[in-house]
C-alpha cells in the first residue's frame, strides 16, 4: 500500500536584536537566572509594551528575502494561556493580520539515505508573524519544585509557518536547513541551536496516496536537523502502524526524546486549547510605509539561490560547487574576497576553498567564521601561484605556516626561500650544468631510452631545490637534450 | 488653611504662611481623625509623606517650586508607587510593595508635590459603588450610610472631606465622574491617550484614563497640567503638544453651544437630579449658552458593549496575577494548576471573578464573533453618534450619574443594577472621549449631584473653562459635609 | 440566555479560578443574568461596520532597538512568593 507522508512546519527564529522585542532589557545568552527578566518581562502591575524598530526591520527583511508580501498594517493580538514561563498569562503574537504574508523557499533536497538524485522544490511559506519569547523551566529538583528564569521572555521570535508541502523526512530537512541558511545569510538571527535561536515544530500527518489529509500531530521544539529526521522517521512509522492496526490517529502535541528515538504526548495541555485570541489593547495597529520596505530591500544581501545562479552562469563552475561555496554567506564572502585576488581563476579559487581550506577547518574543528586566514591572504597565495612565483607544492606549505602562524604569503615565501625559479637563464644553466656532468645517461637518453627523462628532472628540480618552474623545467630539458 | 483652594495653597507655602511639613501634618492630622470612619485611605506612610514635605520646603526655599510644589496629594492605590503599598484595593496584592513609580507618580514627584497616601477604591477599579474593596468599603462624607461612588470613591471622600488638597483617579466607565458626582467634587477623564497608563494597574487597556479630582475646575486644570504628557513607555500614549489646560478659564461662555442628548433625559434618570441638572443649564444659559438637542441614539448599548469588552479585556490583564512572581498565593495547594486556581480563587473578590468570568466567556472558542466582535463594532457607532453630535454643539451635558449616592449595601446582591447605573458614563470612554463632572446643587436627603460635561476629543481646556465660568457664578462646589470638622 | 453550570465550570477552569458547586451555581444565576443585558446587543445590524479597538486612530509607536534596563533582580525578587537561586519558584512542571 502507497502511503504519503505530509508535513509542514513551524520555525522559531530567535531575532538578533540588542534588546527585546517590547522593553529595552537584553537578550544576551547565558546571563545569570532572571538578571534579564525586567519590570515588563516580569509582567509587574501596571507595566506596558513598546515595539522594537530593530524586531520589525528583522521580519520586513525576511518577508523580502522569500518573496512574501509585507502587510502595510499588521496587528497583535494576546494568546491567552496560563503557564508559570509566561508571566503575562498571554502571549503577545499576531494572529488574524501577520506582518509577513505569503512567500516561498526554493530548496535543494538531497535524500538522508541509500541512492537517488538530488532535486529542487520549491516550499511555500504560508506567513510569517512577530511574537514574544517565554521564559524556561528548570526542573532540577528545588525540593520537587520547579525554578522559573525570566531572562528569555520577551526575546523576539519570527514564527515561519510553511504549507504542507513536504513529503518525506529528508524534503523537511532540506527546507529546515535551508531556512536556517537564510535567517543568518540575511542577518536577522544567529540561527544557534544549541541556545534555542532555531526552533522547528514539524507537523506529521500520513494518508494514502489520493485521499484526503490525515490528522496531524505536532512534534514540538526540534532543534537538531537529525532529530528532526529521526523523529519524523519514528512518527511517520507509528501513525501507519496505528492506522494499519486500525486504529485512528489523535490531533496532538507531541515530544521527541533523542535518549530513546520515541515521540510520546505531552502530558501538560491536557486543556483543550482555547486560546482566546484578541487584539491587543495596549498595542496600536503596525504600520508599515513603503519607503521602509524599499529602505530595508537596499540592506538586503544577494541571496543563496541568486547566488548559486550566478557562481554557474557567470564564473562556469559546477552546480555542486556553487551549493557549497554559497552555502553560508561567510562561505560566499571568502570565495568572492579571494577571487578578487584572481579573477581569472575562479576553478582553481573554488578549488583551494572547497579543498584545502575546508579541509583544514574540519581538522581544527572550525566554521567559516572563525576562518584563522583571511581571504585576502588567501588571494595573496593564490596570486603567488598565477604569477609563477609558487609550485603547488610551495603554495600548500605556504598555506599551511599562514595557518599556524599567521602572515602574508610574499613574506612566508621569502623566509622560507620558496620563490620559484622563473628565471630561463638560470634554469639553462643548470640544465648544462647537468649534460655536462651526464655524458654517458645524455647519450643513452639521445639513443632512445626516453624514460631517463624523468631522471634528468628529478636531477633539475633537486639542483634547484625543488624551485625550479616544473614547465619551463621541462620545456629547457626537452630542448637542449634534443639537440 | 484645609478649606481653600490649590492656588491659595500655594500662595500661603510661597509666601512662607506656612511650610508643606505643616500643611502635611494639617492633613495628616485629619486623616488619622476621620479616615477610621470614612476609610478613604487604605495606605498612610507619615515619614514618607514629611520626607517629601521637608523636601518641597527646601525647593521653595531655593526658589524652584512648581504651583504643585509642597502640595498634599491623594493617589489612587492603582497607580504604582517605589516603595509604596500598591494593593489596587485587593487583597491580590496585600504585599505588592511597588518597586517603581507609574508615570503619572513620577510626574507629581517631579513637580515636587507630596503624596499624602494611596486612597481606597473599589477591588482593580471594578465597582460604582467602593463596596468590592478588600480593605472595607468606603463611606460617603455627606452621610456615612451611605457610598462615595467608585471606584475612585476613596479619593472622592478624601477631597470631599478635605482629607487632601487633591487626588488622582482613573475613569474606565465612570470611575472618576460617577464618585465625584456623589461626593459633590469635581473630577475630569481626559481624552484617551492624554494621561500615560504606564504604572497605572491596568482593568481595561483601551478605556482606562487616569484624571485629577478636586474641589474645582480651577484646581483641575492645575492637576491635569502635571498629569499630562506624552510618555514612551505607553505606546497609547499620545505624542501631542504640551498645553496649558487652565489657559482658557477665563474666557466667556457667549454663544457656547450645549448639547443635550435626549437619551440622556429619558427614563431612569432621578427627579431629584433632573431639577438639580436643568437648574444648572437654565444657570448656563443665563451665562450666554445656547442650548442645542441632540441624539445619542445608542447610548443604550453602552451598557452591554462595556460589559463584553471591559471585562475581556480585564481577564486577559488580570492573568498575570498568578502567585509567581509577587502578590498573593495560596497557603495550601497541591500541583501547580491547584495553586493557580486556589490563589487566584482566594486572592480576588466576587465582582473581580465575576468579570473574569465574563470576559473568559465571551472570548473563549465560538462566541469571539457574536460577543466581542460584535461588542467593537457597536463600540465604533457609539463612537460616531458623539462625532455627529459635536458637528452641532461644542459640549454635551446631562447627569453623570442617574440618583444620588445609594446606601450601602442596597446594590450589593444585583450586579445588573449596578451595571445598569453607569449608563451616562460609559458611552465615553468606548469613544475614548474627555468627560467630567462638577457638582451642581443637592437632590434628595440632601446628597450632591453632578453635572456631567463631555467634550470632543482633546478638548479639556475648553470643558474647564466651562466648568470654571459656572463655578464662579455658582457656589455648589464650595459646599463640604457637616461633621468633618472644619 | 442562560449558561449551565458546565458552561460555567469550564470558564472557571480556563480563567484559573476554583469554585465548588455552590459558587458554581451563584455564578451561573448571576452570569445569565449579566448575559441576558448583553443580548441586546445582539439584535444590531452591524453588517459594514468596522470592529474598534482602539479610542485613537493612531499606529504604534517604535523603539529603537536598544538595551535601558539594568538587573534589579534583587529588588524584584524581594516581593515574590517564593524563589530560590534567583529562579521563581513553582509547583514541579510537568511536560
Amino acid at each position: 500500500m502507497q502511503w504519503e507522508i505530509v508535513i509542514g512546519l513551524e520555525v522559531h527564529t530567535q531575532l538578533s536584536t540588542s534588546s527585546k522585542i517590547f522593553s529595552g532589557a537584553s537578550t544576551a545568552f547565558g546571563a545569570e537566572p532572571n538578571t534579564q527578566a525586567d519590570a515588563v518581562s516580569l509582567a509587574l502591575p501596571g507595566v506596558l509594551p513598546v515595539l522594537n524598530r530593530g524586531a520589525v526591520e528583522r521580519a520586513i527583511k525576511f518577508g523580502l528575502a522569500v518573496g512574501a508580501h509585507i502587510a502595510p498594517r499588521s496587528v497583535f493580538a494576546r494568546k491567552n494561556y496560563f503557564y508559570p514561563d509566561l508571566p503575562k498569562g498571554y502571549q503577545i503574537s499576531q494572529f488574524d493580520l501577520p506582518v509577513v504574508g505569503q512567500g516561498a523557499l526554493a530548496i535543494q533536497v538531497e535524500p538522508l539515505s541509500g541512492t537517488g538524485q538530488s532535486y529542487e522544490k520549491v516550499v511555500r511559506i504560508t506567513r510569517a508573524h512577530l511574537e514574544e519569547d517565554a521564559g524556561k523551566s528548570l526542573h532540577e529538583d528545588f525540593h520537587g519544585m520547579t525554578g522559573i528564569d525570566l531572562n528569555r521572555a520577551g526575546t523576539p521570535l519570527l514564527e515561519i509557518v510553511s504549507e504542507p508541502d513536504m513529503r518525506s523526512a529528508a524534503e523537511a530537512v532540506a527546507y529546515a536547513k535551508a531556512l536556517h541558511t537564510l535567517v543568518r545569510w540575511i542577518g536577522i538571527s544567529d540561527g544557534n541551536m544549541q541556545e534555542g535561536s532555531f526552533r522547528c515544530d514539524v507537523n506529521v500527518s500520513v494518508r494514502k496516496l489520493g485521499e484526503p489529509l490525515g490528522t496531524r500531530r505536532e512534534i514540538k521544539n526540534l532543534n537538531s536537523f537529525k532529530f528532526m529526521q529521526q523523529a519524523i522517521d519514528y512518527e511517520v512509522q507509528w501513525q501507519i502502524g496505528t492506522i494499519e492496526n486500525g486504529g485512528k490517529i489523535q490531533q496532538a502535541t507531541i515530544l521527541f526524546n533523542p535518549d530513546t528515538g520515541e515521540t510520546r504526548a505531552m502530558r501538560s495541555k491536557e486543556d483543550a486549547h482555547d486560546y482566546r485570541y484578541f487584539p491587543d489593547p495596549d498595542l496600536l495597529p503596525l504600520d508599515i510605509s513603503n519607503d521602509w520596505i524599499e529602505q530595508v530591500r537596499t540592506t538586503l544581501p544577494e541571496l543563496p539561490q541568486t547566488k548559486q545562479t550566478r557562481y554557474v552562469n557567470e564564473f562556469g563552475l559546477s552546480a555542486y560547487d556553487a551549493s557549497i561555496l554559497a552555502a553560508s554567506r561567510a562561505m560566499a564572502d571568502f570565495f568572492e574576497t579571494a577571487l578578487a585576488a584572481v579573477p581569472n581563476e575562479t576553478k582553481m579559487c573554488a578549488n583551494w576553498i572547497m579543498g584545502e581550506v575546508s579541509a583544514q577547518l574540519n581538522r581544527d574543528g572550525l566554521d567559516m567564521t572563525q576562518c584563522p586566514i583571511s581571504a585576502q591572504q588567501l588571494g595573496g597565495i593564490l596570486q603567488r601561484i598565477v604569477g609563477n612565483t609558487l609550485s603547488n607544492s610551495g603554495a600548500k606549505e605556504v598555506f599551511r605556516t599562514m595557518w599556524a602562524e599567521g602572515g602574508e604569503a610574499d613574506a612566508i615565501i621569502e623566509a622560507k626561500g620558496l620563490k620559484q625559479v622563473s628565471d630561463t637563464g638560470a634554469i639553462e644553466a643548470l640544465v648544462d650544468e647537468i649534460i655536462a656532468a651526464n655524458a654517458d645517461k645524455v647519450a643513452e637518453y639521445r639513443s632512445g631510452k626516453d624514460k631517463l627523462f624523468g631522471f634528468f628532472v628529478g636531477l633539475a628540480m633537486k639542483a634547484s631545490k625543488g624551485k625550479a618552474n616544473p614547465a619551463q623545467l621541462n620545456d629547457i630539458l626537452k630542448r637542449k637534450l634534443g639537440q | 488653611m484645609i478649606n481653600t483652594s490649590i492656588k491659595q495653597l500655594s500662595a500661603a507655602l510661597a509666601a512662607k504662611k506656612i511650610s508643606s511639613a505643616e500643611l502635611t501634618q494639617l492633613y495628616l492630622d485629619r486623616i488619622a481623625r476621620l479616615n477610621p470612619e470614612l476609610n478613604a485611605y487604605i495606605t498612610l506612610d507619615e515619614e514618607k509623606s514629611l520626607a517629601q514635605a521637608r523636601a518641597a520646603d527646601e525647593r521653595l526655599a531655593n526658589g524652584d517650586a512648581t504651583g504643585l510644589t509642597g502640595i498634599p496629594i491623594a493617589q489612587k492605590d492603582i497607580f504604582c508607587a517605589k516603595g509604596w503599598l500598591t494593593t489596587c484595593g485587593s487583597k491580590m496584592l496585600h504585599n505588592f510593595v511597588s518597586p517603581y513609580d507609574a508615570h503619572v507618580i513620577a510626574q507629581f514627584n517631579n513637580a515636587g508635590a507630596v503624596t499624602l497616601g494611596k486612597t481606597n477604591m473599589d477591588e482593580f477599579a471594578m465597582g460604582s459603588s467602593n463596596e468590592t474593596s478588600h480593605y472595607g468599603a468606603v463611606k460617603n462624607p455627606w452621610d456615612t450610610a451611605r457610598v462615595p461612588g467608585g471606584s475612585s470613591g476613596g479619593s472622592a471622600a478624601a477631597v470631599a472631606a478635605r482629607l487632601c488638597a487633591a487626588a488622582t483617579g482613573t475613569d474606565t466607565g465612570g470611575s472618576i465622574r460617577q464618585p465625584a458626582a456623589l461626593c459633590g467634587i469635581s473630577g475630569l477623564k481626559p481624552t484617551y491617550g492624554v494621561v500615560s497608563r504606564y504604572g497605572m494597574i491596568a482593568f481595561a487597556s483601551s478605556l482606562d484614563q487616569a484624571g485629577p479630582m478636586a474641589r474645582s475646575a480651577e484646581d483641575l486644570a492645575l492637576l491635569l497640567n502635571v498629569m499630562a504628557g506624552f510618555d514612551e513607555r505607553d505606546s497609547t500614549s499620545l505624542q501631542r503638544e504640551k498645553e496649558d489646560y487652565a489657559r482658557d478659564l477665563n474666557k466667556p461662555l457667549n454663544g457656547l453651544r450645549i448639547g443635550l442628548p435626549k437619551e440622556f433625559f429619558a427614563e431612569g434618570m432621578g427627579s431629584d437630579v433632573a431639577q438639580a441638572v436643568e437648574a444648572a443649564i437654565a444657570e448656563y444659559k443665563k451665562l450666554g449658552a445656547v442650548i442645542v438637542d441632540i441624539s445619542l441614539p445608542n447610548t443604550k448599548l453602552s451598557v452591554p458593549v462595556y460589559y463584553v469588552l471591559a471585562p475581556a479585556e480585564a481577564s486577559s490583564n488580570l492573568s498575570r496575577f498568578d502567585g509567581v512572581r509577587y502578590g498573593y498565593r495560596a497557603p495550601e495547594y497541591g500541583d501547580l494548576a491547584d495553586m493557580y486556581e486556589k490563589s487566584r480563587a482566594q486572592g480576588f473578590g466576587a465582582e473581580v471573578k465575576r468579570r473574569i468570568m465574563i470576559g473568559t466567556y465571551v472570548l473563549s472558542h465560538g462566541y469571539y464573533d457574536a460577543y466581542y466582535l460584535q461588542a467593537q463594532k457597536i463600540r465604533r457607532l457609539i463612537a460616531q453618534d458623539f462625532t455627529e453630535a459635536f458637528k452641532q454643539c461644542d459640549v454635551i451635558m446631562g447627569p453623570t450619574s442617574p440618583s444620588t449616592a445609594f446606601k450601602l449595601g442596597e446594590k450589593g446582591d444585583d450586579p445588573v443594577q449596578m451595571y445598569l447605573s453607569d449608563i451616562y458614563t460609559i458611552a465615553v470612554n468606548l469613544a475614548g472621549l474627555p468627560g467630567m463632572s462638577i457638582p451642581c446643587g443637592f437632590g434628595a436627603n440632601n446628597m450632591p449631584v453632578g453635572l456631567q460635561i463631555i467634550g470632543n476629543y482633546f478638548d479639556e481646556a475648553r470643558m474647564l473653562n466651562v466648568a470654571h465660568q459656572y463655578q464662579l457664578a455658582t457656589g455648589h462646589h464650595d459646599c463640604a459635609p457637616q461633621n468633618i470638622g472644619l | 440566555m442562560s449558561l449551565s453550570n458546565t458552561d460555567v465550570r469550564k470558564v472557571a477552569r480556563l480563567a484559573r479560578l476554583a469554585m465548588n458547586e455552590t459558587e458554581i451555581e451563584t455564578a451561573r444565576a448571576q452570569l445569565s443574568g449579566i448575559f441576558n443585558l448583553i443580548a441586546e446587543m445582539q439584535a444590531v445590524d452591524t453588517t459594514g461596520i468596522e470592529p474598534m479597538s482602539h479610542a485613537q486612530d493612531v499606529s504604534q509607536r517604535l523603539r529603537e532597538d536598544k538595551v535601558t534596563e539594568t538587573n534589579q533582580r534583587e529588588a524584584f525578587q524581594a516581593i515574590a512568593p517564593q524563589t530560590e537561586a534567583g529562579l521563581y519558584l513553582v509547583p514541579q512542571v510537568i511536560e
